[in-house]
């Protein structure tokens, strides 16, 4: 393998590590506010993924088509805590976790229903001109993501670290009883975690889309990835969350590029077999807290 | 398992699964078991034609693995999200078996349990180290790496084209090869599970998965081998989800990997936690419920993933332990209040 394919395999193992850091933190959000694993995470990505498509198809021009995007399905975040989480809040955490499957399944028909089951295209935001680096060389909407993850990255770090309702969530995140008691309103935690979600998803799905198009299933996969990445840095923990998504990204384009031809198609199982022999070597993921009981 | 507080809900979050509410000791009656299987028995005569036969017995094979994973979850308290995996070593065992070797597909079937069984024991010792969300994402990671092996060792399992070519099940020269024969079959097999999984609830296993499933801590301090008996109940659901399989491949007639990738691991864990947890009726009545409900939906085309999941959230809101105990808790409630307005 020569060197210029290795930065090749780097920068797409490097962006795609980006989205599933963005769909992990997403993940990470929603467990620090309730414990629970939302499965219509992949959902968020496919929805701002198609959501951007048909408005830039209609002529919007293309920040506003994404921002809108990503607004909306910010919206439909709250409005499924509202809706499906807010009711059943004394139910089990399984019981949660399965009226989230339900939501998964249901975006998804919504989202077939709406987009119909084919991959729809999207321009790229600047040009296809790929910009060359030494040998390898980059297209511009490579550059885009992992700009605007990491803008998305640091703004998130930021909001947490400086203002009062960065602070309340994250004393929520450490002990939600506790939060409360000195008067921080856990249950609106517990909504803006999962609109904060959607907007992630959101954004995550609308950057991919000109580089993977977008389709009604998309977010299965996706929202599997993000899970993944998510559990490999430790639950919970931003930090694990976004090294576990650039980690998963980059492992799996080097193991794609690496395979002898005719193993291309156990790309996907190595991801997960890595993965699994993290998690034997350290039960709580990279950066997880140790083992509660 | 609804927890009145929110502190006991936090709590409960810490560990993933939830604790099953003190006193619910559920002892299946032999009454209600003969009851049942003469019900069972008896259903052909209601069930006219070989759809609604070929139904039942797609419902009773699903029964038998979600009885597994019942026991798996509701009493010991781990998430498995990868049982497809489980399902589709017993079916590919009993084709591939049946088609290369020509084997008995008794034997076959035999096979895919034990290996189904042996896999699960080497796959367990390290992934029930695993708690809560990790274990969930372990078993996930499983089973998707069998589906893909299943998609791509195209030498062994013919890949995306699946496998058809393999004999019929047979008792005594008679072929088990119309939907009546396998439903005796696969209705009996549902039973003898059934009265299997009651039983080893109220065995010493049963107590301590409870115990495990309550307190870690306090089964271990009282000399409980945890980790033995998670993988003793690990290793028991997914012999039978080899079953269920190895009857799957010989009801179908055949075998594709599409048939147990991650969609079909998600919705054996919404039969279970739809019907109920933590009661083997549950687990049976669950399956039916999902399986009627989606093959009802099937027929209408655009929409029916759309109310499919509609109606999965609206259950789960409405009736968060279950339809098994929510809809008996719910008659109860009706007879009590009428009993209440005619004595007053």
């Amino acid at each position: 393998m020569t060197s210029s394919a290795l930065v090749q395999f780097l920068i797409s193992g490097i962006t795609l590590g980006s989205i599933y850091a963005m769909i992990a933190l997403g993940f990470a959000l929603i467990y620090n506010a309730t414990g629970i694993v939302n499965f219509a995470q992949g959902e968020f990505v496919t929805l701002g993924a198609l959501a951007a498509i048909s408005l830039s198809a209609a002529g919007w021009p293309m920040p506003v088509a994404v921002l809108a995007a990503v607004a909306a399905v910010t919206v439909l975040g709250a409005v499924l805590e509202w809706g499906a989480i807010r009711p059943a809040r004394n139910a089990s955490v399984i019981t949660l976790i399965i009226i989230t499957v339900g939501a998964s399944i249901l975006l998804r028909g919504v989202a077939m229903w709406l987009w119909g089951p084919d991959a729809l295209p999207m321009r790229p935001f600047s040009g296809e001109d790929p910009i060359s680096l030494g040998q390898a060389s980059i297209l511009p909407q490579h550059l885009w993501i992992m700009g605007i993850v990491l803008a998305t990255m640091v703004t998130l770090r930021v909001l947490a670290e400086k203002t009062q309702v960065g602070k309340a969530m994250r004393a929520c995140a450490v002990n939600r009883e506790a939060a409360r008691l000195v008067g921080i309103p856990a249950e609106r935690m517990v909504r803006l975690a999962f609109a904060l979600s959607g907007m992630l998803g959101g954004l995550a799905g609308a950057i991919i889309a000109p580089l993977a198009m977008g389709q009604y299933d998309m977010g299965i996969m996706l929202g599997l990835k993000g899970f993944a990445a998510a559990i490999l840095g430790g639950i919970g923990n931003p930090f694990g969350a976004v090294l576990g998504g650039l980690l998963l990204g980059t492992l799996e384009s080097l193991g794609a590029g690496l395979s002898p031809p005719g193993w291309s198609g156990y790309k996907d199982a190595t991801a997960f077999a890595i993965m699994l022999v993290v998690l034997m070597a350290k039960p709580t993921g990279l950066l997880g807290r140790g083992g509660r009981s | 398992m609804s927890a009145p507080g929110g502190k006991q809900a936090s709590r409960a979050s810490d560990q993933g699964p939830p604790a099953l509410r003190p006193g619910a000791l559920p002892r299946m009656r032999p009454a209600w078991f003969t009851l049942a299987a003469m019900a069972v028995a008896a259903l052909p005569l209601v069930l006219r034609g070989d759809y609604a036969l070929h139904l039942a017995v797609a419902i009773g094979i699903n029964a038998i693995v979600v009885l597994g994973l019942n026991l798996l979850m509701g009493y010991a308290g781990q998430v498995s999200l990868g049982q497809a995996a489980f399902v589709g070593i017993g079916a590919y065992a009993s084709a591939i078996l049946g088609s290369k070797l020509d084997l008995s597909p008794w034997l076959g079937l035999l096979t895919g349990v034990g290996l189904s069984a042996v896999v699960a024991a080497m796959v367990g010792v390290p992934m029930l180290r695993l708690r809560g969300h990790y274990l969930a994402m372990g078993t996930l990671g499983f089973g998707m790496i069998v589906h893909i092996v299943m998609v791509q060792w195209e030498g062994l399992t013919t890949g995306t084209t699946g496998i058809s070519s393999f004999a019929p099940l047979s008792i005594a020269g008679v072929k088990l090869d119309s939907e009546i024969r396998m439903y005796y079959l696969v209705a009996a097999t549902c039973l003898v599970g059934l009265a299997m999984a009651s039983n080893i609830i109220n065995s010493r296993v049963g107590r301590a998965m409870r115990a495990v499933h309550t307190s870690e801590a306090a089964a271990s301090t009282s000399g409980v081998d945890i980790s033995r008996y998670k993988l003793q109940v690990f290793v028991i659901s997914a012999g039978l989800a080899g079953l269920a399989g190895g009857l799957y491949a010989h009801h179908a007639g055949y075998v594709n990997p599409d048939s147990f990738g991650f969609g079909y691991s998600i919705q054996l864990l919404v039969m279970v936690v739809l019907g109920g947890m933590a009661s083997v009726w549950g687990a049976v009545f669950g399956a039916g419920a999902v399986s009627l409900l989606a093959e009802y939906l099937r027929a209408r085309q655009e929409l029916s993933p759309v109310i499919f999941g509609l109606v999965l959230m609206a259950v789960m809101v409405f009736l968060p332990d279950g339809l098994w105990r929510g809809g008996s808790d719910l008659v109860a409630r009706i007879l009590g209040r009428r009993a209440q307005a005619e004595g007053g």
